[in-house]
């Protein structure tokens, strides 16, 4: 459990943080809280031959009501997340997902800009900014630009941020009404084996879901269905269209298309849809 | 009044609580230099060779090992009566047998370094075939040993018939069956568990003067000093053993490791003490694995619920190299029967070799595994003919009058009282209105559906014969040294040692200090494991307090002029005077200053008369989701008769633990390969480890039977919950879902499994 070496340069300020970037090249990768990089480097699954740590970062740690969005630090800690009285108001959805992320320890050290950059299909939070269609802040030595979460996963572990750029902010849709959070996993700390967000935005439900393929996304079949005047039960039945999860340890791909079809179901129903 | 069985707060926890523990890897110890190993990638495979060049060359290196450098014979097979042509070398030796095998072993200035280092070993292989299925190993298609000729390691009862066993043990089988009306018969896998102790292995070696010090994360330090002296071609003498606080063990620490062995030669090598530590990926695939039998279990009886007859064949994985796991279908034959009354029984059981992790002993190491098989069969048999799996349990279990009993295996349970066991847990889980409950979400095809899951179970503890060793000594200030040959690794024996001094001396327990785990200032012991420590150790330390209060007694009548007889001990004061003068007296501190060099002291070697057959019954109540497969307990309820219970708080303890590792084989935890041998669940986020999140609040209900084979009526308790919640929680998953057909849900109860078994059933199928 000991990593390979690597350079370690911590960031004053975010221009600091990109200038490092752009210098130590593209072996380099941004630590944050680093629940996800570290275990990775410590098994030397990952070799970066350089951190640039950004965990001080004060300035990337907030909510803020930003007129019809939310605005979020990317260095917004799970914990802070769970218990912001703006999310509470405007998007309490976000706080109850960030409440189940691991365990006590990982909410306090891991950040919600870490989690989405790491672009891991079985995390919880992409999949709610995928169906709170989020804009992700992604700011580079070329200046700041905007992508929408729909573009933003590009495959597993893999998301639009270049190698010399930072995500700094996340904006999200507030919510409205009745929303679902369903997370199935064998063991309170786990990621989730499948996972399904539905939130309202602007009326119609959006339904989002974790670990069933190479990214985090949105039902597009059920929502499609919703739209057409399905009930939520024959709705979730396409809960699993499109979708291509993997098989493992904790499940076959069959079964998790089979609990995509439950687990939305019963999203779909606590939302009030 | 007596301090004994009160709940006397664990002495050993300030410590803990506060500045930690000190385990083998906290140790200073200046100028030790570190060892990691290489290690096989493969499961099976020749080695063309091995190139450590760039390794030695490594910044930092000292030396790199290869089996071609050692000048020690192979470790025997680790099986008593094992197949002795299947032994095991220090280092992989030309042939690799299961990934995580040490191949190479580097030493370096610092820890990193020697990481570095091993990653440059590199490794020819030329890949075999893997062995992975016991059941396929038993072919002899692929050999591990090809000198062996084959991959059967032992079989039982034969192989220890005329041994450990009458000469008549190899039972026979003919016909037992014939007089039954009904016969169910299943495969039930007992699946292969990794114990996981919080501490992984971890060790250190430094000689001086001729002389070696080893420090080892251990359940039997004797032992291991033992060990090492015979691996290392030196007298016992030579070698002090040294364990410093010990994050659990649970079977898996009770011998010592090859990994652990060599840095005692690396050290002599180099002249440099040496420290080596594994991450808990190497401890996945390297600390043994326990359970691992795949069984085949028949039972008969009437279709009024009398059994008539049960036969059980057992497959046990050994792994690689075959250890004490491998011996372990010994114990399962011991305990064949559980707490029933059957007339006919046969019993069969072959371990074998695959191209996996060794299995060794863990929590229970052979009983578990004897009660799941029965108390499983014992549900089969009762949804076949119809029965309340309750009744059919009352109606066979062996009568409170019938002690000491012998089973048809032979073997000779102590006393118990079953029935009342039973009595006890259906009322305390309200049994009759849990299965209105049921009854209630069955009729109202409730998503969630409730399994009501039963055990009743007896098991062995202190089964090895053996004895151990305990001294007592009042020091010149009053306070009282106690030396024991146990080794405790969380179970209190500090606590609990000091309590049984205490009681008889009257001298605090917090005056009180318990040594162990050190070879050099225990003279003897045989250690803690196969719950045999209070019977044993305890005995003994509780024995030499009873001598020292003698020779305090026969040196206070002298100093008082008085006849022995009519001295007494006043416990409340800590001192003797005449019966009836209390006004004139000596203390202990007096006593051991008069008794000149070494105060007062008394040590004893304790011998039980025979092992212990702790017993008791579980409810556990499950919600199972039928649409996710997911289970949830909702109840744990607990009798669990151990005997006389000296701390309920420290004996709680172990129940809880014990159940909470029982549940998480029943339903979480499993070692998986890949067919070509490749772990798959070598770290904590893979593997299943349970957490108290997953767990109810346990309802333990207290009963004690006190055994007449000690005089502390004490039997062991470190087992037992693992033993009777397992299938317990396994017939609560399998009755959940009984109304839907199915008969059979396999260990662990994953929501997929549960899924499936479910879906097999509604497909018409015979799950």
């Amino acid at each position: 459990m000991i990593p390979a070496a690597f350079e370690y340069a911590r960031a004053g300020s975010v221009d600091e943080a990109i200038s490092l970037l752009s210098e130590h090249g593209e072996d380099a990768k941004v630590l944050a809280g680093g629940h996800s990089l570290l275990p990775l480097m410590k098994l030397r699954l990952a070799t970066p031959s350089a951190l640039i740590d950004v965990g001080r970062l004060q300035e990337l740690s907030y909510v803020r009501d930003a007129g019809d969005r939310i605005a979020i630090g990317a260095l917004t800690r799970h914990r802070d997340l769970q218990v912001s009285d703006e999310l509470a108001r405007s998007a309490p959805i976000v706080s109850h997902v960030a409440g189940l992320v691991g365990d006590p320890q990982v909410r306090h050290r891991g950040t919600i800009g870490g989690s989405v950059a790491h672009g891991d299909p079985a995390s919880d939070l992409p999949a709610v900014v995928l169906a709170l269609d989020g804009e992700l802040v992604i700011r580079g030595p070329a200046g700041e630009r905007v992508v929408p979460a729909s573009e933003f996963f590009h495959g597993f572990l893999e998301t639009a941020i270049g190698p010399d750029e930072l995500l700094v902010e996340i904006r999200l849709r507030k919510t409205q009404g009745g929303w679902s959070y369903q997370k199935f996993n064998r063991r309170a700390q786990d990621w989730a084996t499948v996972g399904v967000a539905v939130a309202r935005t602007d009326g119609t439900p959006a339904v989002a879901l974790v670990n069933m393929g190479a990214t985090p996304l949105r039902a597009a079949a059920v929502e499609s269905a919703l739209a057409a005047g399905a009930s939520p039960a024959e709705a979730a039945e396409s809960a699993a269209e499109g979708a291509d999860p993997s098989s493992d340890i904790q499940a076959s791909a069959e079964f998790r298309r089979h609990l995509a079809r439950v687990l939305v179901r019963r999203g779909l129903e606590e939302a009030g849809v | 009044m007596s301090i004994l069985g009160n709940r006397v707060l664990r002495k050993e926890d300030p410590k803990f609580l506060t500045v930690g523990g000190s385990y083998v890897d906290d140790l200073p110890l200046e100028g030790a230099v570190h060892v990691v190993y290489a290690r096989s990638t493969m499961a099976h495979a020749r080695i063309g060779g091995v190139d450590k060049s760039e390794a030695e060359a490594a910044p930092g290196v000292l030396a790199v090992y290869t089996a071609a450098d050692i000048d020690l014979a192979p470790i025997p097979n680790g099986a008593p009566f094992g197949n002795p042509a299947m032994t095991r070398p220090w280092l992989a030796d030309g042939v690799v047998r299961y990934v995580g095998e040490p191949v190479a072993a580097v030493v370096a200035q610092t820890r990193a370094q020697a990481v570095d280092a091993a990653e440059m070993v590199i490794v020819d292989y030329d890949p075999l075939p893997a062995v992975v299925d016991p059941e396929a190993a038993l072919r002899d298609e692929t050999l591990l040993f090809p000198e062996a000729g084959t991959n059967l390691v032992m079989t039982f009862p034969d192989a220890l018939a005329g041994i450990m066993l009458p000469a008549e043990a190899a039972d026979q089988d003919e016909g037992i069956f014939d007089d039954c009306e009904v016969v169910v018969a299943r495969r039930i896998v007992n699946q292969r568990v990794a114990p996981c102790p919080l501490e992984v292995r971890a060790g250190a070696a430094s000689w001086t003067e001729g002389r070696l010090t080893q420090w080892a994360t251990t359940q039997a330090p004797h032992g291991v000093r033992d060990t090492l002296a015979q691996s290392l071609g030196v007298d016992p003498t030579a070698v002090r053993v040294v364990s410093p606080d010990v994050g659990g063990g649970f079977g898996a620490k009770i011998g010592a490791y090859p990994e652990e062995l060599f840095l005692a030669w690396i050290s002599r090598a180099l002249g440099r003490p040496t420290r080596w530590v594994e991450t808990r990926s190497e401890s996945m695939t390297n600390l043994g694995h326990g359970r691992a039998q795949v069984q085949d279990v028949r039972i008969g009886g009437t279709r009024d619920g009398r059994i008539l007859a049960y036969r059980l064949d057992v497959i046990q994985d050994s792994g690689a190299y075959p250890a004490i796991g491998a011996f372990l279908p010994m114990f399962t034959r011991t305990m064949l029967t559980g707490v029933y009354d059957v007339p006919k029984v046969y019993f069969k059981a072959r371990s074998v070799a695959t191209n996996t992790t060794p299995t060794v002993a863990y929590r229970g190491a052979g009983r578990p595994e004897a009660t799941a098989a029965i108390e499983r069969a014992i549900d089969l048999f009762a949804a076949e003919i119809g029965m309340d799996p309750a009744d059919v349990r009352r109606r066979n279990l062996v009568g409170k009058d019938r002690f000491p009993f012998t089973t048809p295996t032979g073997t000779v349970y102590d006393v118990g009282d079953y029935e009342r066991a039973l009595d006890l847990v259906l009322e305390a889980a309200d049994y009759k209105s849990l299965r209105k409950e049921q009854a209630r979400r069955r009729q109202s095809g409730d998503a969630s559906q409730l399994g009501i899951g039963l055990s009743v179970y007896v098991e062995i503890t202190n089964g090895l014969p053996g004895s151990e060793f305990g001294s007592v000594q009042v020091r010149p200030d009053g306070k009282v040294t106690v030396r024991t040959g146990t080794s405790p690794h969380g179970q209190g024996h500090v606590t609990s040692w000091a309590m049984l001094v205490s009681e008889q001396l009257g001298v605090a327990v917090d005056d009180i200090e318990v040594v162990h785990g050190d070879t050099d200032v225990v003279p003897r012991g045989v250690g803690t494991y196969g719950s045999r420590s209070l019977q044993t150790g305890g005995v003994a330390v509780n024995q030499a307090a009873g001598q020292v209060v003698e020779k305090a007694r026969q040196l206070a009548a002298d100093l008082l002029e008085a006849s022995p007889d009519d001295v007494v001990l006043d416990k409340a004061g800590g001192r003797f005077h005449v019966a009836g003068t209390p006004a004139v007296g000596r203390t202990w501190s007096e006593l051991a200053q008069a008794a000149g060099e070494g105060g007062l002291s008394a040590e004893t070697d304790f011998t039980a008369p025979g092992p212990t057959f702790p017993f008791g019954a579980h409810v556990v109540v499950a919600e199972v989701d039928t649409e996710t497969g997911r289970v949830r307990i909702s109840r744990v309820v607990a009798v669990d008769d151990a005997g006389r219970i000296l701390n309920p708080l420290l004996a709680e303890g172990q129940i809880h633990g014990g159940i909470a590792q029982g549940v998480a084989q029943a339903l979480m935890e499993e070692v998986v390969y890949d067919e070509d041998g490749n772990p798959v669940t070598s770290n904590l986020a893979d593997y299943e480890f349970v957490s108290a999140a997953e767990l109810p609040a346990f309802e333990t209900i207290h009963m004690e039977t006190p055994t007449p084979l000690n005089e502390l009526g004490a039997k062991g308790i470190g087992e037992s919950g693992t033993i009777g919640s397992t299938p317990a929680v396994q017939n609560a998953v399998v009755d959940a879902l009984a109304h839907l057909g199915v008969r059979h849900v396999p260990m662990p109860a994953t929501p997929e499994r549960v899924w499936r078994a479910i879906a097999e059933s509604r497909a018409g199928g015979n799950s």
